[in-house]
């Protein structure tokens, strides 16, 4: 077990490397460059730019500013954002609780929503609930989110007045109350399409799980079709489960791009498309680093999860 | 039919069928799956039903059992338990009788038990949801079975998870979980047909013990009328979901009257102890030499973790000459499919060489060995599997001597040519696999590996998936190939009777060696190794031989 995570880790590592290398060179390679920003500024001088350049040590070198920057960051200091100087770190934490909040709901609702759906689907197969899942999740996948968004606040806002359009909080209030009924919206419109890929997923691994020899074994033993479900179904089906909801943890913390900027909701997903269009490159890059690390982790801690729930790999 | 059963007072029977029908869906290839079948189950017999695939034999037991799919019902008849008719019984009912007063085991053991959960928690269960004892008690009694079972250990097999146990542990395991409270009826399918043939003889015995002590009914469905002639008291035959014949084992082994019988009980193949004919000794010339192979399976990382470290192909020698069959007999495990691997070179080997009509390939290149490739050819052992489901025929026999060069229309007339040689009409060219039987399908794939005109035939268990009879008439067709083309032949395989058929020589594996080599007459009449004598001996219904031997040749 400390052998298999070593080696994770090792692999981990280089994987970092290279997505971070990629990404800096792509970055750099933009139009414009960093400080395109400032050349457009009216306020500063050709002579104020080139002494930013020189501050910033951007006339080094691409790959000994790209060693420069790894090895401030090895060391824990992320670099300071262009447009307010404060910490890329402490930018990412402002960031990172709304976003944590919008998505850790959304995703439980979705795994809730979404296993009962996909269970229940394999189950009652060829049923009309069964169709209508099915039918429901073609629609909620095809049609793109930030329709839901504007759909959503139409109706629920604009007609019906029962939630707010958009925030985290109201200015002034900020109780328990108020955030969640501003998070309702947001989170119920993002959990949509990951309902619809979750019960999807379920259904196929219940039903894989009730083909198996062993539900027959079970039944013969005079087990009831209820204990069967839960003792001998949704265990072997929740394993191949693991590894998706370990490829979802990035994304509850990196954030839903179109949802948080339908809702105007100060996320992580929201603060990378500001930082892109303000050529933030410290901030973007720091991002991009940050979720990879999440996509790592992800995968790593799934298949810890994996590792710990089946014996076959626990004791192997 | 009738005559079969005799008049016997209620009090005998433990179980009755009387007049069983069960409806297939429509559409399907005839209506009932099952269709009007009587037949006793005495207190403290065996009964055997027997039949080949799809004769309605499993589904006899799944509508006793109650487990039937829910698209297949019951659509007339009685099935009597302790004279209650079971059949229609409430879905509660009938669940409070499954494990308690009729149990099953089943063919796979592998896949039969839950991988999340351990052997001591699967045995409970039937205790616990028949609300038997209390957790302490049922633990005990857990513990008790695996003593009773046989299992090394049980207070460490208790806690252990199935993934550790090999295929016959785990199903003395599914026996144990069946024993658990004492029903007066075991249904076993197949039990035995997974298993390599010493485990399985244990196992048959384990059964035979086990109903003795207990006094318990066993209702075995097999396809295997050696297993029959070891254990039945009782048999049933069924040939396409009607009962043919019944009657005491000794009276239907020995004498079956009816012609579907006789054909099955002709076809098992068993021990001659004759060897084979040769064919045209003089122009004989070898083909294949083979010296010191050797082949390690190594797993696991090199930097991190354990190595498992698995010697499959232990050094290896043997010669063939043309026109000649080796069998290579072995159980699971004893590298008798790595060494057909290896000869084709779908893998390379670590050490020794194989001497090709006088060429050493082990060391050849993919590039250098492509030439060589149409010479030796592969027959597969799964049917279903080995044809590519989206291809027709003609694609699939064809493809192969097209990539090497040969010219589409001559492929296809060859393919034609081959086709009606392998007993399959010309129509078959444009038909996709899955409308062909089992056994044709097999001749397809008998067919494409003779597009080549092979210089040697690899077999890996290519009768194995097949019935019986099936099996005898494909066995005969290579034959009938070898004497026409001269090709040498392997022929793997873990059925030493299937290998006595067909074989001039015989290797037997153990743990990647050869253990003997010789002609079945030695192999079978005179073996050498202990192991071999093991295996010999494990035989199912072998010791009642020469009663089939009677019954196939009357």
């Amino acid at each position: 077990m400390s052998g298999f995570l070593l080696n994770r880790l090792s692999q981990s590592i280089v994987l970092l490397v290279i997505v971070s290398i990629i990404g800096f060179t792509v970055l750099n390679l933009m139009p414009g460059g960093p400080l395109a920003q400032f050349g457009l500024d009216p306020g500063m001088s050709q002579k104020d730019v080139e002494r930013l350049v020189e501050q910033l040590g951007l006339n080094r070198p691409l790959w000994i500013q790209y060693l420069d920057w790894a090895w401030r960051l090895v060391q824990g200091d992320w670099g300071h954002s262009f447009r307010d100087g404060s910490s890329v770190l402490a930018v990412i934490g402002r960031h990172l609780s709304a976003t944590l909040l919008l998505m850790g709901t959304s995703t439980a609702l979705a795994i809730a929503i979404g296993s009962w759906i996909g269970i229940r689907g394999a189950t009652h197969r060829y049923s009309l609930f069964d169709y209508c899942a099915t039918v429901g999740a073609m629609i909620a996948l095809s049609v793109p989110t930030f329709w839901f968004g504007l759909i959503g606040i139409y109706i629920f806002t604009l007609k019906l007045g029962w939630v707010p359009a958009g925030n985290m909080y109201t200015i002034g209030d900020g109780s328990v109350l108020d955030y969640l009924h501003h998070l309702i919206l947001p989170s119920l419109v993002l959990s949509l399409v990951h309902v619809a890929i979750w019960s999807r997923y379920m259904r196929t691994a219940t039903l894989d799980a009730l083909s198996q020899d062993f539900v027959k074994t079970a039944r013969a033993k005079g087990v009831s079709e209820r204990r069967i479900l839960l003792r001998h179904v949704v265990g072997n089906a929740l394993l191949p489960m693991i590894t998706l909801a370990g490829m979802q943890l990035p994304s509850i913390l990196t954030g839903a791009l179109v949802t948080e900027t339908v809702f105007t909701w100060p996320g992580m997903g929201r603060l990378f498309l500001d930082s892109l269009g303000y050529s933030d490159y410290p901030v973007v890059m720091g991002l991009l680093i940050f979720s990879a690390i999440l996509v790592v982790l992800g995968n790593l801690i799934a298949d810890i999860v994996i590792a710990i729930v089946d014996p076959r790999i626990r004791l192997a | 039919m009738g005559s079969g059963i005799q008049a016997v007072t209620p009090a005998d029977v433990a179980l009755s069928v009387r007049e069983l029908s069960v409806s297939l869906p429509g559409g399907m290839e005839r209506a009932h799956a099952v269709e009007n079948i009587s037949f006793d189950l005495m207190r403290g017999q065996i009964l055997c039903i027997i039949g080949e695939s799809g004769s309605g034999k499993s589904v006899t037991a799944n509508a006793i059992m109650g487990l039937l799919p829910k698209v297949i019902r019951v659509s007339s008849g009685a099935v009597h338990l302790d004279g209650m008719n079971i059949v229609g019984l409430s879905p509660d009912k009938l669940r409070s009788l499954r494990g308690r007063v009729v149990s099953m085991i089943f063919q796979d053991p592998l896949s039969a038990l839950n991988p999340l959960m351990t052997v001591g928690a699967q045995i409970e269960e039937v205790m616990a949801v028949h609300d038997v004892g209390t957790p302490k008690s049922r633990r005990s009694r857990a513990i008790d079975l695996l003593i009773e079972v046989g299992l090394p250990d049980p207070q460490l097999m208790y806690h252990q998870y199935p993934f550790r146990l090999s295929g016959g542990q785990r199903q003395r395991v599914m026996i144990a979980m069946a024993l658990a409270l004492e029903p007066a009826i075991l249904i076993a399918d197949e039990p035995t047909t997974a298993l390599d043939v010493t485990t399985q003889a244990q196992i048959l015995q384990l059964i035979r013990d086990i109903q003795r002590r207990k006094g318990m009914s066993v209702m075995f469905i097999t396809h295997d009328f050696g297993v029959v002639a070891q254990i039945a008291d009782y048999v049933v035959v069924m040939e396409k979901g009607r009962c043919v014949e019944q009657g005491g084992a000794e009276q239907v082994l020995k004498s079956p009257s009816h012609l579907y019988s006789r054909r099955l009980i002709a076809a098992v193949p068993h021990l001659t102890g004759k060897d084979r004919v040769p064919l045209h000794a003089a122009d004989r010339v070898p083909i294949l030499k083979v010296e010191r192979l050797a082949k390690t399976y190594r797993s696991g990382s090199a930097l991190f973790g354990k190595r498992r470290i698995v010697p499959a192909v232990n050094g290896v020698t043997f010669d063939l000459t043309s026109g000649r069959t080796l069998g290579v007999v072995g159980e699971s495990g004893s590298g008798k499919s790595s060494l057909g691997r290896l000869l084709i070179k779908l893998m390379a080997c670590d050490s020794g060489s194989i001497l090709f009509e006088g060429r050493d390939i082990a060391g050849l290149s993919e590039a250098e060995f492509r030439s060589l490739r149409p010479k030796i050819q592969m027959i597969f052992q799964d049917p279903f599997a080995s044809l590519n489901p989206r291809s027709t025929v003609g694609h699939i026999l064809t493809v192969g001597p097209v990539a090497h060069g040969i010219l589409y229309s001559e492929a296809c007339e060859r393919a034609r040519e081959l086709l009606s040689h392998v007993g399959l009409d010309s129509g078959a060219f444009d038909r996709y696999p899955h409308e062909f039987s089992g056994g044709q399908r097999q001749r397809i794939g008998i067919a494409r590996a003779l597009m080549f005109r092979p210089k040697l035939l690899i077999a890996d268990e290519a009768v194995s998936a097949l019935d019986v009879s099936i099996q005898a008439q494909i066995l005969k067709l290579l034959d009938q190939i070898q004497r026409e083309t001269g090709v040498s032949m392997i022929f793997i395989t873990h059925d030493l009777r299937v290998a006595s058929q067909i074989c001039d020589e015989i290797a037997v594996m153990h743990r990647g060696q050869i253990v003997e080599r010789g002609p079945p007459s030695q192999i079978f009449l005179d073996p050498k190794s202990a192991y071999t004598r093991e295996l010999v001996a494990a035989i199912p219904g072998e010791q009642a031989g020469s009663m089939l031997e009677h019954a196939a040749n009357p």
